[in-house]
């Protein structure tokens, strides 16, 4: 049996509304808040990026499968925020934990969807025999340009998982994924910030994309959505993993629980994953999930996992993604989130 | 080279190893060559306790030039449960006036600074309130 025997997630203290966004470029908040279902959005401290938050979010997947960090024999981060273009950021996060030095590390980069390719690629590690534990992780420290849509969404957290064969908290029963060159999203190199093709971002991409990846996933299991207590889509809003959901036959109340993006955002590569460990915070025996990333440009991860016995031994000994999501948090104004963001030019 | 000077701490920034003296049990951090109680020069790596408590501490509103943008913060001395004490930034302190001594913290992995634009990024521990 393969599948995690390990997740932890991790999100900043910090803080922006939606409202607050709105009223600095004079929108409307309210078409904002019931358009796109985004209350508000998580931001990272001055002192936090994807390196400080993957290491976070492992060490909660660690003290979650009590295994010797020296077991685990590959480490991926997949993210869209690294903080070198040249030094894979596991180069950090393996020495922070205690892993390696004799361990495979690589980081991936696939817009929204590299956390879910960490995890295929650690899952299927596991299955061929090569290691006993692979840790696959999706984090992310998003960056929308001022005044444009993708303000009110991109957000920072992210989420890790251990494979394993023993001890397994969540089979991984089926996986399927479904890419083709779809440009709705981008950032060439030296730019600051992505560029989006609006409207292109929906029905061509986003839908497209996951309701491709989903139809294959249910026809490799012969199973149907009502065979699944929970789901979790890509949130890059939150309509439209609602909408993608509906679509394809799942309702809301299975949904629920992983559609934790209207006080979130879209944490980017850590945005399905984060979901995917809110459901396996509270989920039990038996259960059922449904996983499908989405990244841009375009491509999508289907997951479908049975949650064992095991789950409810290591759901308390970290931190839950709902602790983080709903205590301590901090609210900023608009000139404090530019200045964390690194918005504002400076005389250096 | 800082890089050099970075790379060589990076097991006590990181993971806070420390090292034990083998004969009389002193416990040096930042690592040493010699225990300064006993003079011996052998010592087995350990890893301290993530947890501990604020014995003093100080808010800097006029920061060193590369921390200037992030004033005012916190810097403590932290006694940790393993009774060995560090100085550590307490990070994402709200309200400094409710800040106290005694305060339980947990140590955790973030940046602490860049070297310059072009330079690495170095990482290491600060404090958060527990
Ligand atoms: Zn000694």
């Amino acid at each position: 049996m393969v599948g995690i025997v390990g997740f932890g997630a991790y999100l900043p203290r910090y803080r922006i509304k939606a409202e607050t966004i709105a009223k600095q470029w004079g929108m409307d908040a309210n078409s904002i808040i019931r358009g796109l279902q985004l209350n508000e959005k998580t931001v990272p401290g001055q002192d936090e990026d994807t390196i400080t938050i993957s290491v976070a979010a492992a060490k909660n997947a660690l003290l979650r499968a009590q295994i010797d960090p020296q077991d685990i024999g590959a480490l991926y981060i997949g993210s869209e925020s690294h903080p070198y273009a040249v030094k894979p950021s596991g180069t950090i996060v393996i020495d922070a934990l205690g892993i390696g030095p004799h361990v495979h590390v690589a980081s991936y980069e696939f817009a929204c969807k590299a956390g879910s390719e960490a995890m295929y690629v650690a899952a299927n590690l596991v299955k061929a025999g090569e290691m006993k534990y692979a840790m696959g992780i999706g984090a992310d420290t998003s960056q929308g340009a001022p005044g444009d849509a993708l303000e009110y969404s991109a957000s920072a957290g992210g989420a890790a998982f251990i494979m394993g064969t023993e001890k397994v908290v969540a089979e991984i029963l089926f996986t399927h994924s479904y890419t083709s060159d779809t440009p709705d999203f981008w950032r060439r190199e030296g730019e600051d910030y992505p560029r989006h093709g609006g409207r292109f971002t929906g029905d061509p991409a986003y839908f497209k994309h996951v309701m491709g990846a989903a139809t294959a996933l249910l026809e490799k299991s012969k199973m149907k959505p009502s065979d699944f207590k929970y789901a979790v889509f890509h949130m890059p809003n939150g309509k439209f993993p609602q909408e993608v959901g509906k679509r394809l036959g799942f309702t809301k109340e299975q949904l629920e629980v992983g559609w934790i993006v209207p006080w979130m955002g879209n944490t980017y590569s850590g945005s399905s994953p984060t979901g995917l460990a809110a459901i396996l915070d509270v989920a039990k025996p038996g259960d059922m999930i449904f996983m499908v990333s989405f990244g841009s440009g375009a491509g999508s991860d289907g997951f479908i996992f049975k949650v064992t016995k095991e789950i409810t031994k290591v759901q308390n000994r970290a931190p839950k993604l709902k602790d983080y999501l709903d205590k301590d948090k901090i609210y900023l104004d608009y000139g404090e989130y530019a200045k964390f963001r690194k918005k504002i030019k400076l005389n250096e | 080279m800082i890089t050099a000077r970075y790379h060589r701490e990076v097991p006590q920034r990181y993971r806070l190893e420390a090292g034990k003296c083998t004969k009389c049990g002193y416990v040096a951090f930042p690592p040493r060559l010699v225990c300064p109680k006993c003079s011996t020069k052998k010592f087995k790596p350990i890893v301290l306790k993530d947890e501990g408590k604020i014995i003093t501490y100080t808010v800097i509103r006029v920061g060193p030039d590369k921390f200037s943008k992030e004033t005012p913060y916190a810097i403590g001395i932290i006694e940790l449960n393993d009774k060995l004490r560090l100085t550590a930034q307490i990070a994402g302190v709200v309200d400094f006036e409710k800040l106290k001594i005694g305060q339980k913290v947990k140590l955790v992995f973030r940046k602490i600074q860049d070297d310059g634009k072009a330079g690495i990024h170095m990482y290491g521990y600060k404090a958060v309130l527990a």
